[in-house]
């Protein structure tokens, strides 16, 4: 099926006074127009579009947001060297993050047991002691040895190399820094997809697409115009996920404006035609979700939108990065947090810009109007 | 001057097996309004599909205006107006939304305003879709089909489920764009939309044209002018044989006991069915007798109604 049709030559028309006469974009303007507003009167969409991905910006920064310095819970149990350990404690550098109790044993293992305390310590009746803790917890890995660090040094043990440490809170370098360009992506990826997809084939079951092409419309037109919906989409995206991190987060944004709105913009459209191809014949909405959950499904997991992708096993990393939500969150992370230039991403641009093309052009020879 | 809508054999099988359409002729002129009849599953909405170069056809030639689809396409589309059986519009948008999105489809649309007022929607202009009735709905699709100023409107069951003033309604609409010299082709299950509305009409049963002419012709031809029922106390409905034989009968149709008979002069059968019934020694049980319809006309062909429900 062709999707542009021949344009004919022009009629010759008798003037006549009353009548209006429309211009070679009055049909994609009018389709874009009509996207637009539909999707505004949709305030679940606007929700699952625009909301969503900033209550998980919220929700996830707050979770990893930078911690004070942790306070180690230990349980002493109570013994002839009890008051001895906890003053040894309390008194050494550091202690001040140690929160010791002194309890008998069977409270102390209980608390150890449901994660009040991290560590328990008691007297092996030799003149040392005992840790029992869990290796499994972080947490009382770490209370085993900063404790054992403090009971050292308070019994007089010195450092053969003196060290010291420096902590790093930055912007630019935390956990909300890394996760909001990931967002972006994976938003720019969720929303073109649904976006496209979920429209087209509802508009397919509903024969309105049918109806569409029962008129001159040009069909090349109507793909043109609900392309174009994404864009002006992909502006209030970004806008929105960036000026909240700036705003919320205090993050730094150091690439230029143009360059990661250039970045978004390929990567809306080419989320895009990846729609387009997804939902060029299912006819119904459950098989149309299936299969756009099936294609992204593995950018979620690999493209490092909540954690970098190189941590998967190295074999796997050609593949990872020929994802396009790869090409996209690397891309985007580059420009908004180390002030990349466009030039330094063209070769994940190209990537995306591949996938693009070759889903528009697949999406154009399979599509079903009906 | 060429038909408005002609086409030749046309044929249409689905998936190789499913005789949709059957070798199929029809020539409609400018100015008429013509009406599929038939039951559904009868191939009424393929053909129109077909001829609205929405189908491909398996075989045969589709010219509309003179030009062919494959030839033609986009100077047909701005010629034809379109409305499909089954078409859910965007219910969040407006209806005047609506109709401007499709005007701006075409070259030379008619104003939004001029449209929505000849269709009776002024009222409901900046309502959203989803809040109309289902005679509003109807109207706002054939809107969408007269907004490019078509010369050849085609309607697939335009009235179906609608109350029955939403279809007069309808149905002045149609012949108002045929008073300004258009042509439509529609199709319909129902009689009286078909006997009242259309000049001519073809009934079409398992994707063959089985009758054709004005609705007039039809019942004259196959109908008779007046049907007589009646019916025998006891369940019998003696021998058809018997009924044919008497005067003036042209055809007899028995149904569940109730015998209907086709018949042109009643005043001559009538009396003439009385003394058979006599001679036979049974009883009436009921007798009337009445215009005869497009309905009979139907039965007379298949030996089937054309609504089965």
């Amino acid at each position: 099926m062709t999707v542009a049709q021949p344009t004919p030559p022009q009629e010759k028309v008798q003037p006549q006074g009353t009548r209006l006469r429309n211009g070679r974009w009055s049909g994609f303007l009018h389709i874009l127009d009509v996207r637009l507003r539909e999707l505004w009167r949709e305030p679940e969409v606007i929700f699952w579009v625009f909301g969503f991905p900033i209550l998980l910006a919220l929700g996830l920064g707050i979770a990893f947001r930078d911690k004070p310095p942790e306070i180690v819970r230990v349980a002493i149990v109570s013994g002839p060297e009890s008051q001895n350990a906890l003053s040894m404690i309390q008194r050494a550098p550091g202690g001040s993050s140690i929160h010791a109790d002194v309890l008998d044993e069977s409270t102390a293992l209980r608390g150890l047991r449901l994660g009040k305390y991290d560590l328990v310590m008691e007297s092996n009746n030799q003149g040392g002691y005992l840790y029992r803790y869990d290796p499994a917890r972080p947490e009382s890995v770490f209370a085993r040895a900063r404790v054992d660090d403090c009971l050292q040094a308070g019994a007089g043990r010195k450092d053969s190399i003196p060290t010291s440490a420096v902590a790093s809170t930055e912007p630019g370098s935390r956990y909300i820094d890394f996760l909001i360009p990931g967002l972006l992506g994976m938003n720019l990826m969720n929303a073109a997809m649904w976006g496209i997809g979920f429209a087209l084939v509802d508009m397919r079951q509903r024969k309105l697409l049918k109806r569409f092409v029962a008129t001159p419309m040009r069909r090349s037109d109507f793909l043109l115009a609900l392309l174009s919906s994404r864009l002006v989409l992909m502006l209030v995206e970004v806008t929105l996920l960036l000026g909240f991190g700036v705003l919320a987060f205090h993050m730094r944004i150091l690439g230029s404006p143009l360059s990661i709105l250039m970045i978004g913009a390929v990567g809306a459209i080419s989320f895009g035609g990846l729609g387009l191809l997804t939902a060029s014949r299912a006819q119904k909405i459950e098989s149309a979700s299936g299969l756009m959950n099936l294609v992204m499904m593995p950018m979620w997991i690999f493209s490092g939108v909540f954690f970098s992708g190189e941590r998967f096993p190295a074999v796997v990393q050609p593949f990872i990065k020929a994802l396009p939500l790869t090409a996209l969150n690397d891309a985007l992370r580059a420009t908004i947090l180390d002030g990349a230039s466009l030039a330094s991403q063209s070769g994940r641009i190209l990537v995306l810009v591949v996938w693009g093309c070759v889903s528009f052009v697949l999406a154009l020879r399979w599509f079903r109007w009906t | 001057m060429p038909a408005a809508i002609q086409c030749r054999d046309l044929r249409k099988t689905y998936d190789g097996k499913v005789e949709a359409v059957r070798g199929l002729n029809l020539e409609i002129q400018a100015g008429e309004c013509f009406g599929l009849l038939g039951p559904n599953g009868a191939g009424k909405t393929t053909t129109i599909e077909i001829l609205e170069g929405l189908l491909e056809t398996t075989s045969g030639e589709v010219t509309i205006l003179g030009q062919t689809w494959k030839s033609h396409a986009r100077e047909l589309r701005e010629k034809v107006g379109i409305s499909l059986q089954e078409t859910r519009l965007s219910e969040k948008l407006t209806v005047r939304e609506t109709v401007a999105l499709f005007a701006s489809f075409y070259r030379e649309p008619r104003p939004v305003t001029e449209v929505l007022e000849s269709l009776q929607l002024e009222e409901k202009a900046d309502s959203w879709v989803g809040k109309l009735s289902g005679g509003q709905r109807q109207r706002l699709a054939v809107a969408t089909a007269l907004v490019g100023s078509p010369r050849v409107l085609f309607l697939d069951e335009p009235t179906t489920g609608l109350d029955p003033q939403s279809r007069r309604q309808l149905w002045d609409i149609i012949r108002a764009f045929q008073k300004t010299g258009g042509t439509v082709l529609l199709t319909t299950h129902y009689m009286d939309e078909a006997e009242r509305l259309c000049d001519r009409l073809a009934i079409v049963d398992h994707g063959q044209i089985i009758a054709e002419g004005s609705p007039a012709e039809l019942i004259e031809r196959l109908g008779g002018h007046h049907v007589i029922e009646f019916s025998l106390a006891g369940n019998s409905h003696g021998s058809v044989e018997t009924w044919k034989a008497l005067p003036g009968v042209d055809s007899v149709h028995n149904e569940d006991g109730l015998v209907s008979l086709n018949v042109r002069e009643p005043h001559h059968t009538i009396p003439a069915l009385l003394d058979a019934v006599d001679k036979q020694s049974a009883q009436l049980e009921h007798l009337t007798t009445r215009q005869a319809s497009l309905e009979d006309v139907f039965v007379r062909l298949t030996g089937r109604h054309l609504r089965e429900d």
